[in-house]
């Protein structure tokens, strides 16, 4: 028995190139909608990791520029500025304070880092506060230095894997021809500490000769803490920079906005373009069947049946390209990732986009709503065509 | 005396083509009973399509009554709604065009049984398997369209027009696109169902032969019965 769906189903066969392209048409706005969902999700979240993950609520740092630092904090950064070592008794003296940890970063010129050579991180630590605060790093070989003076680094996963090197190696620090043996390395963490390389920070004052000097202090304070008012009472410091972790997140949320709206515009067009094409396809096939229409009138189907018809092809069509757009963004989410990454300004270094069931299940519905609404006008020309008119049309006579 | 089915008084279409007037049919009084099997015959625009779409409720008149089976469909300028009117063709009427009509990417079996996708199938409707035998359709229920020749496509149409049992069969020159051997061959099935089936059939047709095989013959010239 034939059913007005079997109908449906077996006329967007019968123009298959036809059928194929505007599914791919909506395929794409599929991939584009569900990428941007997936982006919005996994940006925030990611970013949000990144900084929690940081196990510190405020960051000090030399007096500079706020965006410096927090690109300093988060990417690794030159143009270094420093705060005396002894800031650190200082802040000890707060009650608001539960932890302290100072870090010293250093970077140098490596020419045998990839091709033309490459900029290398160090990170000075204290390998007694540091990993109190960083409790999900895990060792993958060895542990943490013990002596606060020991010529001995610890890698993180993806330095350990570019520098190719065991626990119980030795790496030379360029320019400085300094040779640090490797007592740890890292699991994966998903953060930017697993492209770093860790030394203790009186060592790393030793070697790049900047004794009693720090480029910043990570603070983790005691809970119920007032943290604005806290930072209010770091400003009393002097060539200080204070910044909050909450401060960060909304800096870079709103430099990130700007491609945010651009990606969105993109993806409505991109939606419109489907629309049109979703449209296009559905009215030429009900003009083409114009005669076929009349005839199934001529057989009692009523106004409704006909509308369903029409809007079941559109449904159809957009449920497919839905289902394979969806599919194209999941396996290309690793692309899509790389591609924002380098449109946007700074991204953190988890997943970027997140795509999930829910996600994909409502990016789905999206599209096949768009496609009724695009499918409307088709369908009510093809309701409205009379049997007569259709047989008329094709006897051409009285 | 068998039921009347059809009934017109005065019935007429007039079409505007610009600042002329074309009276297609021209206040025509005609009956059909029940059983009846006639031919419009008459020469190419005498108005007979047109009267045939007109009884089979497939075009609104321009003045006149229109009764079928005791409904008023078409009666002092008032028509039946779009609605009443496609329950009318559905319950009534099975249509046979000259071009056959067939949906190209449904099967003999699915073409025949269309009706029933847009509306429940009646109690008393035909079994498929029975309608394909007696209408040399059985070999062919599984194929599309294409594969059959034009008197199987023409033999598919009037199963689709059968199937919901219809009190009326209005076939518009069903021959025109065969040839003779398949023109003889739709005649007798049409001759044979009205005589052992008693269906009702109301024919147009050029073909002289095939005008011949109904009970009553009505020349139209004008769009007037003559």
């Amino acid at each position: 028995m034939p059913t007005i769906t079997g109908i449906a189903y077996k006329n967007l066969r019968r123009k298959r190139v036809r059928s194929i392209l505007t599914v791919f048409g909506i395929a794409l706005s599929t991939w584009v909608l569900v990428s941007l969902f997936g982006f919005n999700e996994g940006y925030q979240s990611s970013l949000n990791k990144d900084i929690d993950n940081l196990g510190f609520q405020v960051l000090l740092t030399a007096k500079g520029c706020p965006y410096e630092a927090a690109t300093l904090m988060l990417q690794g950064g030159k143009g270094l500025r420093y705060m005396p070592e002894n800031t650190l008794d200082s802040l000890r003296a707060n009650p608001e304070v539960e932890e302290l940890t100072p870090m010293l970063m250093q970077t140098v010129f490596d020419v045998n880092k990839g091709e033309d050579g490459g900029v290398v991180g160090y990170l000075g630590i204290d390998p007694v506060t540091y990993p109190k605060m960083k409790t999900y790093l895990t060792f993958r070989q060895g542990g943490w230095f013990q002596d606060a003076n020991a010529l001995e680094a610890v890698l993180g996963y993806e330095a350990g894997e570019l520098e190719q090197r065991e626990v119980g190696d030795k790496i030379l620090i360029p320019e400085k021809n300094v040779e640090v043996m490797v007592v740890g390395i890292l699991n994966r963490s998903g953060t930017q500490d697993d492209g770093t390389i860790f030394m203790p920070f009186k060592t790393m004052q030793n070697i790049f000769g900047v004794q009693d000097q720090l480029t910043s202090i990570g603070i983790k304070l005691k809970k119920d803490t007032d943290i604005a008012a806290y930072e209010e009472k770091l400003y009393e410091l002097e060539d200080v920079q204070v910044v909050s972790m909450a401060q960060v997140k909304n800096t870079i949320s709103s430099l990130v906005s700007t491609a945010r709206v651009m990606v969105m515009s993109i993806a409505i067009i991109a939606i419109l373009i489907a629309m049109v094409g979703v449209m296009n396809t559905i009215l030429m096939s009900v003009l083409e069947r114009y005669q076929e229409i009349g005839i199934m009138k001529s057989l009692g189907a009523a106004t409704a049946h006909i509308f369903r018809l029409i809007w079941l092809e559109t449904a159809i069509l957009c449920f497919i390209g839905g289902i394979i757009g969806s599919g194209l963004s999941i396996a290309l989410s690793k692309a899509t990732d790389a591609l924002i990454r380098y449109v946007l300004p700074y991204s953190p270094t988890g997943s970027l986009i997140r795509i999930d069931a829910p996600l994909v299940l409502r990016s789905i519905g999206i599209i096949v709503l768009i496609g009724l609404v695009s499918g409307i006008y088709p369908a009510w020309r093809a309701a409205r065509i009379k049997p007569i008119e259709a047989i008329r049309s094709s006897e051409g006579e009285l | 005396m068998s039921q009347v089915l059809i009934q017109t008084h005065g019935l007429s279409k007039v079409y505007d083509r610009g600042s002329e007037q074309i009276v297609a049919v021209d206040k025509v009084d005609f009956e059909l009973r029940a059983g009846d099997f006639v031919s419009f015959v008459g020469p190419s625009g005498s108005g007979k399509t047109t009267l045939l779409h007109l009884l089979g409720c497939l075009d609104t008149p321009s003045s006149g009554d229109l009764n079928v089976a005791g409904t008023p469909i078409f009666q002092n300028g008032k028509s039946l709604s779009e609605r009443q009117l496609t329950g009318i063709r559905r319950d009534l009427f099975g249509y046979v065009f000259q071009k056959f009509y067939l949906i190209p990417t449904l099967t003999v079996k699915e073409n025949i049984l269309l009706p029933f996708a847009f509306h429940k199938r009646a109690e008393n409707a035909l079994d498929v398997l029975e309608l394909a035998q007696r209408l040399g359709l059985s070999h062919r229920l599984t194929h599309l369209p294409k594969e059959l020749s034009g008197g199987e496509m023409q033999r598919v149409a009037i199963a689709r027009a059968m199937i919901n049992q219809p009190k009326i069969i209005l076939a518009d020159e069903p021959t025109g696109n065969l040839d003779s051997k398949r023109s003889t061959e739709i005649a007798d099935i049409l001759a044979d169902l009205n005589k052992s089936a008693g269906l009702t059939i109301i024919l147009v047709t050029h073909n002289p032969q095939l005008a011949a095989k109904a009970g009553r013959i009505i020349e139209l010239r004008d769009g007037r019965i003559v």
